[in-house]
């Protein structure tokens, strides 16, 4: 992909003027000069490395040695980055899609539908008489860059993909939506010890996933399709992977990647003289949004600045005299760190690496090279830590294992025993933590949508073709740093994109870059309020500290001085190695890790399965080791381990799913014949409500599988918005399956108003849960030819809800009267009310038995439809599988309701719950609070801050787990294991 | 337990009131959104007898204070006010302990309507605890004691909505074709200063004034000389009615869509607010409640309705296109989405693109700010609907965020004006 493509040929019609299409993106920069009879006389194809103006005219003067002869061509420009060029040059301008339709047209008459991956852009044209086009929304990354991402994360070129994605077996299934979604499902496969080959097929699964879902939104791809870009160009099976799923033989038409370029050429009108274009080119001014301070004024600043932190070192010791060690062993994202120290907790050797996809041989070969060269050291004990830590205790048997943020808190206090406050960046993860009191006080972890991280920095250093230390070397001499605000990864490549566009030098973007990770973590994750809010004795660490730029750019943004211990990047194993010491001192007879034998004689190797132990099918990766042990992950419960059934007594997720699959319901012989209802959203509250009045009033009432991964896909392609909550996108793959069995009638009503909620100002509904039957009214194709009962109801006016069911049903029903829906009614409510308590009752028993066996209690709040365990990712057996009892907001914010204590707008009743769960967690000390928000529900912005504070103003801990279409139980056990570590739980010994 | 960043200091106190003395002392600012109807909207505050304040600041470093003190999963719009609020008090040079900020609640199940708490709670954190808020709302959500809205200050206010309508759609109409660069936005000021007097007189609401005005003010931008056969592309503009209206919130987008040759139609906020009223008619349809509040509501609808022929016969009368009437858009939505649906825009905005497409401006913008929650369903999630009952729809939808990049969205509608013009 990197290599030059050059295609020419001679022959040219004599005396017309040449025409040149110019396509500048975001990552490269295409030429084509096609001639008359459709063939090319010159193409070029570039990567520019952010090098826009010098690439551009680079290739104009190799056009020009080309043909010496051509005085004046018709030039057009296209592409994102070429926007800034075409404006300051004064040249045609003619967007990239268009573009693409006038080549399609010419070159390819007849097509019905084109689908363009590039580097940053995904786009589908649709040529014909009603041309319609759409390009990927900014929230999603399934693109060219997305792929050299995840290539990257499997230590492959991306030219090399194909190859391995060919010769996968298995596939699995990793979230589509956007490019940060896929990484962290991506990674805790790898961990695990997934096959790179497996996950390459995954990687192009994902795209086209990704592309077919935001981009036809639900129109039909059939007949002649043709496939342009790099990405489909140069991968095959990606080109397979959307053959297979849009059911199509498309084509991949020669020059493929130039038909932008092409339609630019075709398109252009005006005569420029290239060669003084080149110049003209060279000359473009930089602009933009310059920061006016840079990160160092001068060589005098920078050196005081190194000077100060050079000062805070490890205390070494020498390994060759050591007798007794202890290892601590961070396997990491995408690195792998091991700490050594000695008895006195001095540091005897590191080890830092990528993990290159598999941590295993990296932590195998360190440990025999360990034995061999110190062979009077005896490896005591040791603990591993970070997304890795299970495959590596078990591979190993390292005895000891840790959360991480207990891990860095152990490395941060050795270093200063007074810290109170540590702010760790790694390749993955922002972790900060407020000590108080010599133990944390709280935590903030960065979501998945919000990673600002090291991985982050190094993908741009590597997309612009330097190295990780390159890169922050130049951003040290920058003199003017971009302002790229502080947005995810997705945006900020558009960010990028858009200072590149003004001319920024690489300098520039990369201090830049590094003010943004700071900004990222401050105001995303921390948000402070001063800087005094950190606290006096500052510690940071993780990878990504080791770059003075960021350093620099937080001291500068908190005017502030802190403490970057020299061994900032392997912190974590160094508290592991510490912890494992301490552990150690208090379990004298722990068995030490794999000796020098049982290494030689080690072996690893993975399998899939799938377990078929419930509905769930997870698909497991099963580790086995020379040493006998096995280890399973990618389940989401014990089961496939213990054999053992999960036990639900304590978990009222689970029980309220029991209750709701229980309630009664009539069968084949219904005299009103069957009716569907949709699983999910409010539903999950109210079916007790609407499957008796159906079932009173005659019909046999079908209700939507929970928990089936299958659903969500059956209607990803119906889905017009794709940054709506991933709870009101499985609706469409709800109703599709309903409709799939051939039901006629489905019943969802619209209801902008909810039930009343104890001491809250009104009660509604979010608009997402009061307005989704109309969305997918107008977007299920199925729905069209069904009778779908989706009329505005709401609940308070008995009297008005039966007028307005018998109005709903009387044209398709006439025998039903309006007698029969008024005791339908009545009956309704009454189940509603006994369904209500119930949940009251069985959180009353839940909470009853956890005290009597003195377990601690988890309020799991949420919505009522987070107890789906497609939705929550099975996060509430996670907990109960550490130990706690779990118990959902509906059943405790009885016992709390109020109102005299929020400074929010109390009028969703949904929020009525978790602002009383909240506060009956405050006066409970044997209960935690933990709160469960769907990506993308901007209610929960609120609602989060606001539980947050009546907490902390508690003195209580808050946590946020958020959950999206991505199944990573690794991102939630870390939160949990750092609740449970900071609440000074135990967790039951494995 | 450590003060946390996110949150404010234990036990704040309730918030400062905006009491009867302060409406002497103080001055109330106004965070921006229509620059022609707000000009018109402090005039009236002043009538009533407030001391009031346009903010106009703007810029990256009105985004960049809004990140640092509101959620960053919340809206964009509120984002850019409490931003633009906080960096006014900062840099503004307003005496701060004699300054009250209003800012209007809406009620419903969007979540606009806690603007105001996330308002007062960012200025007891960047330290500005003691600068009331006020909320300007027709439900009576909060007491003020010292901001009365009474039947004078609505209907000042109701006029300036009327006239800053009139003169958004004729400025519209006229600027891209105008012959001397310049000269709409001129005519527009000139007669900002003139109702601006009038407010000062205490007349500018008057029915009577109303009718002679309106008509005088449509025929003047009439009058412009203007080339009719520039060619121009016409694009509607609906979405959120904050990025909608504010260039601060949507970036400048009709001057970008003005240097692109286009023609803009931006819908007034008249029928918003006839729409915002409508809701409790609706609801008491669908849901029951007081009869009270219908036959309040129903009156409002009524003036509402009043002002609505004003201006209509003021447009016919200088020979503009009619656009459609509230009652029009009502039932264009017929068979397409509920009239229930009412949180944020609601159908309105889907009525609104459906007029668009049928009246002229087939191109048509939907701008929201990123993860907008009523414009899942009525934006996004309708414009399949709309293209179906009109095909030859053109449309775009543009999210805003503090870091969304102009570029991405400028190509994007180089893409729509691409296609627009092929048509």
């Amino acid at each position: 992909m990197n290599a030059e493509i050059t295609d020419n040929s001679a022959g040219r019609a004599a005396n017309a003027p040449l025409r040149v299409g110019l396509d500048v993106g975001s990552t490269t920069v295409k030429v084509a000069v096609p001639g008359e009879g459709g063939e090319m006389l010159h193409t070029r194809y570039r990567r520019h490395r952010s090098l826009v103006r010098e690439t551009v005219a680079d290739m104009l003067d190799e056009l020009c040695a080309e043909f010496p002869e051509a005085e004046e061509v018709l030039l057009a420009v296209s592409g994102s980055a070429g926007i800034g060029i075409a404006e300051a040059c004064d040249l045609p301008f003619v967007q990239e899609v268009y573009a693409e339709k006038i080549a399609t047209e010419t070159l390819n008459p007849g097509t019905d539908a084109v689908i363009e991956l590039g580097g940053e852009d995904a786009k589908m044209l649709f040529p014909g008489p009603h041309f319609d086009a759409r390009m990927n929304d900014s929230c999603a990354g399934g693109t060219g860059a997305f792929i050299d991402r995840m290539a990257g994360l499997l230590n492959a070129q991306p030219e090399e993909l194909d190859a391995l994605a060919a010769r996968s077996t298995t596939t699995y299934t990793i979230a589509s939506r956007c490019g940060v979604f896929a990484k962290s499902d991506i990674q805790p496969l790898l961990n695990q010890g997934a096959a790179r080959e497996d996950l390459a097929a995954a990687v192009f699964s994902s795209v086209a996933d990704q592309a077919i879902a935001s981009l036809a939104r639900g129109r039909t791809i059939s007949g002649k399709v043709l496939y342009l870009g790099g990405p489909l160009t140069f991968q095959s099976c990606l080109r397979k992977c959307f053959d297979d799923k849009l059911h199509v033989q498309g084509i991949c038409p020669p020059n493929s990647l130039y038909y932008v370029a092409i339609g630019c050429a075709l398109y252009a009108n005006r005569a420029v003289r290239p060669a003084d274009l080149a110049a003209r080119v060279r000359r473009v001014p930089a602009r933009g949004n310059a920061c006016p301070y840079p990160l160092f004024r001068n060589d005098g600043e920078y050196e005081a600045f190194r000077a100060r932190h050079a000062a805070h070192a490890v205390p070494l010791g020498t390994p060759g005299q050591a007798r007794e060690a202890f290892i601590g062993i961070d396997s990491g994202s995408t690195t792998i760190k091991i700490a050594l120290i000695d008895a006195e907790g001095h540091l005897l050797d590191s080890f830092y690496e990528s993990n290159r996809g598999n941590p295993i041989p990296a932590v195998r070969d360190y440990l025999l090279r360990l034995y061999t060269r110190y062979p009077q050291c005896r490896l005591r004990a040791g603990a591993a830590t970070g997304y890795g830590e299970e495959l590596i205790r078990h591979a190993f048997r390292i005895p000891f294992g840790v959360v991480e943020t207990v891990a860095h808190f152990t490395g941060a206090r050795h270093f200063l025993p007074n810290v109170d406050f540590i702010l760790d960046i790694g390749g993955q993860d922002i972790k900060c933590m407020r000590i108080r009191n010599g133990a944390i006080d709280n935590i903030f972890l960065n979501e998945a949508c919000s990673s600002g991280c090291g991985s982050f920095l190094q993908t741009f250093a590597e997309q612009l073709g330097y190295t990780v230390e390159e890169f922050a070397q130049l951003g040290l001499q920058a003199e003017a740093p971009v302002e790229l605000g502080s947005r995810c990864t997705v945006f900020m490549n558009s960010s990028v994109k858009q200072a590149q566009r003004d001319g920024a030098c690489v300098a520039d973007i990369s201090a830049g870059l590094s003010r943004s990770i700071i900004k990222n973590a401050l105001y995303k994750v921390i948000r402070p309020t001063g800087p005094d809010d950190l606290g006096k004795h500052i510690v940071v660490q993780g990878g990504t500290f080791l770059n003075d730029c960021v350093l620099r750019a937080f001291e500068q943004e908190m005017r502030l001085q802190v403490i970057r211990p020299n061994i900032a990047g392997i912190m974590g194993a160094f508290g592991a190695a510490l912890y494992a010491r301490e552990q150690f001192r208090q379990q004298p007879n722990t068995p030490p890790p794999a000796g020098e034998e049982e290494l030689q004689a080690f072996r690893h190797s993975t399998r899939s399965a799938v377990c078929g132990r419930c509905t769930n099918r997870c698909r497991l990766t099963v580790n086995s080791f020379g040493n006998g042990n096995n280890y399973i992950s990618g389940n989401r419960c014990e089961r496939p381990v213990t054999h053992a059934a999960p036990a639900d007594e304590l978990n009222l997720c689970r029980r309220k799913l029991r209750m709701l699959a229980e309630l009664p319901r009539r069968g084949d012989d219904a005299p009103l014949g069957p009716i569907g209802i949709p699983m999910g959203l409010n539903i999950y509250e109210l079916l007790p409500f609407w499957q008796c009045l159906l079932t009173a009033l005659g019909f046999r009432v079908v209700t939507g599988p929970a928990d089936d991964r299958g659903v969500f896909r059956l209607g990803q392609n119906s889905i017009p918005d794709d940054t709506v909550c991933f709870p009101a996108k499985m609706m469409h793959g709800q109703v599709r399956w309903l409709a799939s069995r051939g039901l006629r009638h489905i019943f969802y009503p619209c209801m902008t108003y909810n039930v009343r909620e104890e001491g809250a100002d009104n009660c509604y509904n979010c608009p997402v849960v009061a307005y989704y039957p109309e969305v997918l009214a107008a977007n299920v194709p199925e729905l069209a030819s069904l009778c779908c009962h989706f009329t505005y109801l709401g609940l308070e006016d008995r009297g008005l809800l039966t007028d307005r069911l018998t109005a709903m049903f009387g044209p398709h029903f006439p025998q039903i009267r309006r007698r029969d829906v008024k005791a339908a009614v009545a009956a309704a409510y009454a189940a509603q009310n006994a369904y209500a308590q119930a949940v009251r009752d069985a959180g009353a028993d839940i909470l009853q038995q956890a005290r009597r066996l003195g377990k601690h209690i988890v309020v799991l709040a949420g919505r009522p439809y987070h107890i789906d365990p497609r939705i929550n990712h099975g996060i509430d057996r996670l907990i109960t599988g550490l130990g706690a009892a779990v118990v959902t907001e509906d059943a405790v914010a009885h016992l709390a309701a109020g109102a005299a204590d929020l400074q929010v707008l109390n009028q969703w009743s949904y929020h009525a719950r978790l602002y009383a769960a909240a506060r009956y967690v405050c006066r409970h000390a044997d209960t935690e609070f933990v709160q469960l928000v769907s990506f993308g529900c901007g209610c929960d912005a609120i609602t989060a801050d606001e539980c947050r504070r009546l907490l902390e103003n508690a003195g209580r801990l808050y946590t946020q787990i958020k959950i999206d279409d991505i199944d990573n139980p690794g991102a939630a056990k870390i939160r949990l294991r750092s609740l449970f570590a900071a609440a000074g739980i135990r967790e039951p010994l494995h | 337990m450590s003060v946390c960043s996110t949150s404010v200091p234990d036990n704040s106190p309730a918030p400062p009131v905006f009491t009867e003395a302060m409406k002497h002392t103080h001055t109330i600012l106004m965070p921006a959104m229509l620059p022609l109807h707000w000009r018109l909207l402090r005039a009236a505050f002043m009538q009533c007898g407030y001391r009031a304040e346009l903010l106009r600041n703007t810029g990256q470093a009105v985004v960049e204070t809004g990140l640092r003190y509101v959620h960053n999963d919340i809206c964009y719009p509120a984002l850019l006010v409490v931003g633009q609020v906080i960096h006014a008090l900062e840099h503004g040079g307003f005496d701060t302990d004699h300054v009250a900020v209003i800012i209007s609640q809406t009620a419903g199940g969007c979540r606009a309507s806690n603007y105001i708490y996330l308002l007062r709670r960012a200025l007891r954190t960047a330290g500005f605890g003691h600068v009331p808020v006020i909320s300007l709302n027709v439900q009576g959500m909060e007491e003020n004691p010292g901001f009365r809205i009474d039947l004078h200050m609505l209907r000042n206010a109701l006029a300036a909505m009327v006239y800053g309508d009139a003169m958004m759609f004729a400025a519209n109409k006229q600027r891209p074709r105008e012959l001397t660069p310049g000269s709409t936005d001129a005519l527009a000021e000139s007669w900002l200063q003139r109702l601006e007097q009038l407010y000062a007189e205490g007349k500018a609401h008057k029915r009577r004034t109303m009718r002679r005005l309106l008509p005088q003010i449509m025929q003047d931008f009439a009058a412009l000389p203007v080339d009719p056969g520039r060619p121009t592309v016409k694009v509607g503009i609906v979405g959120e009615v904050y990025i909608k209206y504010s260039a601060l919130g949507n970036d400048n987008l009709e001057a970008f869509l003005a240097e692109q040759n286009c023609e803009c139609m931006v819908p007034g906020i008249l029928h918003f607010l006839f729409y915002c009223v409508d809701t409790y008619v609706v609801d008491f349809r669908l849901y029951g409640g007081r009869l009270k509040s219908l036959l309040s509501n129903s009156f409002a609808m009524w003036v509402l309705g009043r002002q609505e022929k004003l201006l209509r016969a003021a447009i016919a009368s200088a020979g503009f296109p009619l656009p459609a009437s509230y009652a029009e858009l009502r039932a264009s939505v017929a068979g397409i989405v509920g009239l229930g649906n009412n949180m944020g825009e609601g159908w309105l905005l889907t009525a609104e693109m459906l007029e668009l497409a049928n009246h002229g401006y087939p191109n048509i913008i939907c701008v929201q700010p990123f993860g907008c929650l009523p414009n899942h369903i009525v934006g996004r999630g309708m414009i399949n609907r709309v293209r179906k009952v009109a095909p030859h729809a053109n449309i775009l939808a543009l999210d805003y965020d503090a870091s969304s990049s102009s570029v991405n969205r400028e190509n994007r509608i180089k893409l729509m004006l691409a296609t627009a013009r092929q048509a």
